[in-house]
């Protein structure tokens, strides 16, 4: 699983930081995304999918 | 072919028997075609989107603009906004996104949860109080409206002195059942009271999020003074009226569902996502959301021209087939945070994380202090707000 985010189309909605906190947190700044792990392991696939679904700003791409 | 007779009135209300569902009327034009023309009160015909993936598709889809001085945006009332109030959901990217990135560091995750300590002791107050003064007690009144705006005011820092004008002021701003001359004068009183308020803020700068707005971006450049009250004025108006009627109707919705309460007590740990289950449930927003094609775009097998206005209405989005048995109210419901309650794309509100956070607190509080809580009317009874922009209840009188 690959995972990467854009910091530019980030709104800071945080639902990413919730549904898989290992991957994803927020920068202190201003809330935008943080990709803490490019590469998680296949036990966090639900967590980074649900991220990646509910991310308002489609600013989380996932492949396999 | 006219076939205006075919294009039914937008907004419909919600049916007195089922004042936590949508208007019935969503849920077949939803079945029929989840995008189809509706008629406003002015006579235009914007679109209705009714479905779940069609509310995000427009939503998440930038060519739909959602900048309010465009001629083709939906008018739900007569009132028009004076020009010099910019209100950051009706501006598009890049300002929008420009202004939003200077308020969300305020509203992540991490500053939330610190905030915990806070808004419980903002919640035990209020519940001592109500204790003290003994039973009957209104729950809107003595508990919910008070604990949003005194949130809110702590984070923008208004003082003690000023919280009682502060109240009185944005309430007058949300009653949108009032002329049009009321509506413009209950503005005029915000605007002059946030006005004063930045400037005593200039003068003194504080620890909180005002002050930081105008020694970050006034100061610097990034914002006039006039932008500096229209983003307090909106995050004011934004986190007041609508954590308010959403901690009074969930608390009537779970003592109307006894055996959804007693299995939330039986586990608290299932508030956060009970929470979500009662933002999709009742999705308070529900006069709609506007848009304007900025280009031609089809959304659900349907052509919208550009310049076209769309309205989303996410109480009906929210029904969607997308929630399985979507009417049940299930506090466990596995996707319950997939909903749209407080919209999609880069517009979602900007206080979610706060709002869940105050609903979360507010009810686990309250069913533990008030074992015994009860409705002290029967449910026809309550003045529900059937045709605000935003669903609430007037009053709820309680005993316990």
């Amino acid at each position: 699983m690959k995972v990467s985010v854009d910091q530019e189309k980030c709104c800071a909605a945080g639902h990413c930081a919730l549904a898989a906190p290992e991957v994803f947190d927020q920068r202190e700044e201003d809330g935008a995304v943080v990709l803490l792990d490019p590469r998680p392991p296949l036990a966090l696939r639900d967590g980074v999918a649900e991220a990646s679904f509910l991310c308002p700003a489609a600013a989380i791409a996932v492949e396999d | 072919m006219d076939r205006t007779d075919e294009i039914r009135d937008y907004p419909e209300l919600r049916a007195a028997a089922c004042p936590f569902s949508p208007p019935p009327g969503y849920e077949e034009l939803r079945e029929r075609s989840a995008v189809t023309r509706v008629r406003m009160w002015d006579g235009s015909t914007p679109f209705l989107v009714t479905g779940y993936h069609e509310a995000r598709a427009v939503l998440g889809d930038s060519r739909f603009s959602a900048d309010g001085t465009h001629k083709g945006m939906p008018r739900f009332t007569k009132f028009e906004v004076p020009a010099e109030v910019f209100n950051l959901g009706r501006m598009d990217d890049p300002e929008h996104a420009r202004i939003r990135r200077m308020l969300t560091a305020h509203f992540t995750i991490r500053r939330t949860e610190a905030m915990r300590p806070m808004i419980q002791g903002i919640v035990d107050g209020l519940l001592d109080r109500l204790i003290a003064e003994g039973p009957p007690a209104d729950l809107v009144a003595d508990f919910a409206f008070p604990l949003p705006s005194q949130v809110i005011a702590v984070m923008l820092g208004v003082s003690d002195a000023d919280f009682a004008e502060f109240q009185r002021a944005s309430q007058g701003v949300m009653d949108f059942t009032v002329s049009t001359e009321e509506m413009g004068a209950a503005l005029g009183v915000m605007v002059d009271y946030v006005s004063r308020m930045c400037a005593a803020k200039r003068a003194a700068p504080g620890d909180d999020l005002l002050s930081r707005l105008i020694v970050d971006q006034e100061l610097t450049g990034g914002l006039t003074q006039q932008q500096v009250v229209a983003t307090a004025l909106v995050l004011l108006l934004a986190g007041h009226e609508t954590t308010a009627n959403m901690i009074a109707l969930s608390s009537v919705l779970l003592l109307r569902h006894p055996e959804q309460l007693a299995r939330l007590r039986a586990d608290p740990g299932l508030m956060p996502n009970a929470v979500d289950e009662l933002l999709r449930y009742i999705t308070i927003v529900q006069e709609g959301t506007g848009r304007v094609a900025a280009e031609d775009v089809e959304v659900g097998g349907v052509q919208i021209p550009a310049g076209e206005g769309l309205i989303i209405n996410l109480p009906s989005a929210n029904r969607d087939p997308h929630f399985a048995d979507a009417h049940e109210l299930d506090l466990g419901r596995p996707n319950a945070r997939e909903h749209i309650g407080f919209g999609f794309g880069v517009h979602q509100c900007l206080g979610q994380t706060l709002a869940r956070v105050e609903l979360q607190i507010a009810l686990e509080t309250l069913l533990r202090r008030l074992p015994a809580l009860r409705l002290e009317v029967p449910l026809d009874d309550l003045a529900f707000l059937y045709e605000s922009m935003n669903f609430g209840v007037a009053r709820v009188p309680v005993a316990w």
